[in-house]
């Protein structure tokens, strides 16, 4: 595909999103080539020119994760209501029905069981696609319901983040969603089972601030944004640009919130090393 | 006060003329007058106050004058010492905690504290703690169950403080591991949020088996400046924003949020910043008492069934 190189232009940052429609090719967000839809799709959604891990789904997660790509999703019959009767300049209703016409009946997360490198494992994994990925009452219920999975069955639990923090539509009940799974978690912890939190891109307030850091262990994924406050909150408080890379996985690393990144060719490996440890298996 | 609570205008006005004639010299018929003025004040802010739209209320809870948490430590706890630290990098005024007494019962007491001149502000960085400031608030939680003492927190912050440094350190791990380590404590813990209860950075000292509401504070997910801003794209929308979210004590007891709203005097904390602590008074002590009935140990399973409860969906 040599043929299809672009040379990199200086004026490259101030370049607009060029929309590339569905189909053969498609255009990485970091190294902006454009690359081979297929063969991305077979590089576990991982740009083959510069590594730039697309985001993914949450079954596209559990079939990465999964021997054999088999697993059982659970709690699947949970939907959102719309507690506050919410409405911006739409309806939450009609929104929420948009979402699950496009990206399906889960809302933000999917929980699923399965074994992993022969281990029995929980694995909830969210949909950035759904509401770009915000906790509502729907994925505070499912995360909880997954915690309480594995402290019945003494089963190790795995978290793939990706959300852009609590819902404001469902107001202060996303805020308590904080509370809800933290406090499953505390119960988790009690009872001496692991839990890996898995930051992707991007991760982000109420989420971050719960239990994506909760985990025993929190992995990356490279260059995934990860943060309370978002960038641009930061700025218009501190009047003053961001340095480069500031948020990002190797940055967390950096400053010992984060326990490693993993490259997503290499997390399945990576998570079962870990679990066999913990579970002396 | 800004031109936004424009709805207590009529109110100081009263004031400032009821002050005026009480500097004159008293005689009968002045005294009359300040008597049917003060009438007039007390109808008039009862009827202001009990009308107040989420959004008013989110002023009021903000409003300059209203008592912060180091008034309610001065007025409800005895022998109160300050201590300060998170024992890893600072002290951070932004939160205040300590211990003391409150009906003779020795107790931890953490809240956050604004500031009121612009001094204060700065050095109180408006209430807005860093992680430093959540560590210190969980040292001395931790503290508290080590030697079986109940724990009061008081909420009043617009938020986390969302800085550089903040981040760098770890603003979210700090507070998630304050929601999960609440979350066990083996003793009782009284939560009132004061003024604002703003997002994660109020719920880090917010999760309790408790929790009493002031009748004009407030508690969201995201201020109403922000909600309006990312929903409405117009940070103007802040008054819709507010309604839309249901923040106010009334919202929040019917959706069970909350356990107990506190009445405030009839023009708001700020009237009367000495009868508002003492309203909240017996709330605190029936809280507390209730509470040493339960075993320490079944504590955190009963905190976890009530925040287990909460959220709202179909099946
Ligand atoms: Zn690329």
């Amino acid at each position: 595909m040599a043929w299809f190189r672009k040379e990199k232009k200086p004026k490259e940052p101030t370049e607009k999103q060029v929309a590339i429609p569905e189909g053969l090719w498609l255009k990485c967000d970091e190294c902006k080539e454009i690359v081979y839809r297929k063969e991305v799709e077979q590089n576990l959604s991982v740009c083959p020119k510069c590594g730039y891990h697309f985001r993914v789904g949450g079954r596209d997660r559990f079939q990465m994760l999964f021997d054999d790509g088999a697993y059982k999703e659970f709690a699947t019959n949970i939907r959102s209501g719309d507690p506050l009767e919410f409405r911006d300049t739409k309806r939450y209703r009609d929104r929420l029905k948009v979402y699950e016409q496009r990206v399906g009946r889960g809302d933000a997360v999917l929980c699923a069981e399965g074994k992993l490198d022969g281990l029995n494992v929980v694995i909830c994994a969210m949909e950035y696609d759904f509401m770009g990925g915000s906790m509502g009452s729907v994925v505070g219920e499912k995360v909880t319901v997954a915690i309480e999975r594995c402290i019945d069955k003494r089963e190790p639990l795995i978290i793939v983040s990706s959300s852009g923090g609590a819902r404001m539509q469902e107001g202060i009940l996303s805020l308590m969603q904080m509370a809800k799974i933290s406090a499953a978690l505390s119960q988790l912890a009690a009872a001496c089972l692991p839990f890996i939190s898995v930051l992707t891109d991007p991760t982000t307030g109420g989420v971050t601030a719960s239990f994506a850091m909760l985990g025993d262990l929190n992995i990356a994924e490279p260059k995934a944004l990860i943060c309370f406050a978002g960038p641009r909150v930061i700025e218009q408080t501190i009047r003053q640009t961001l340095p480069e890379g500031f948020q990002r996985a190797e940055f967390l690393v950096e400053h010992g919130m984060v326990d490693l990144i993993t490259p997503r060719a290499d997390m399945k490996a990576t998570l079962a090393r870990f679990l066999h440890q913990f579970l002396n298996k | 006060m800004s031109a936004d609570a424009a709805f207590e205008e009529p109110l100081l006005r009263l004031r400032r003329q009821i002050e005026e004639l009480s500097a004159q010299e008293s005689e009968p018929a002045r005294q009359v007058e300040i008597d049917e003025l003060r009438e007039k004040l007390s109808k008039l802010s009862k009827e202001i106050y009990s009308n107040l739209t989420p959004w008013q209320k989110t002023l009021v809870a903000r409003h300059p004058q209203r008592p912060y948490t180091l008034d309610y430590i001065a007025a409800l706890f005895e022998d109160f010492t300050e201590v300060h630290g998170d024992r890893k990098f600072a002290d951070d005024a932004a939160l205040v905690a300590g211990f003391g007494r409150f009906h003779g019962q020795p107790c931890a007491i953490i809240g956050h504290q604004k500031g009121r001149n612009t001094k204060e502000k700065v050095i109180r960085n408006f209430g807005q703690p860093r992680p430093e400031g959540f560590r210190k608030a969980l040292r001395v939680m931790k503290l508290a169950e080590k030697f079986n003492l109940p724990i009061f927190t008081l909420v009043d912050t617009q938020g986390a403080y969302p800085g550089l440094d903040a981040e760098e350190r770890g603003q979210a791990e700090a507070i998630a591991v304050n929601l999960r380590e609440m979350a066990a404590l083996k003793v009782p813990v009284i939560v009132t949020i004061i003024g604002e209860g703003g997002s994660g950075g109020a719920l880090a000292i917010g999760v309790g088996d408790r929790v009493i509401m002031l009748e004009h504070a407030v508690y969201s997910v995201i201020s109403p400046e922000g909600c309006a801003a990312i929903l409405w794209k117009n940070s103007a929308a802040a008054p819709e924003a507010a309604a839309a979210m249901k923040i106010t004590a009334q919202d929040l007891k019917k959706i069970g949020v909350i356990d107990e709203i506190v009445s405030e005097p009839p023009g708001g904390a700020h009237s009367d910043p000495q009868q508002t602590v003492m309203l909240l008074d017996p709330f605190l002590e029936r809280a507390l008492h209730e509470l040493q009935k339960i075993k320490p140990a079944q504590l955190p399973e009963e905190r976890y069934k009530k925040f287990r409860k909460m959220g709202h969906y179909e099946k």
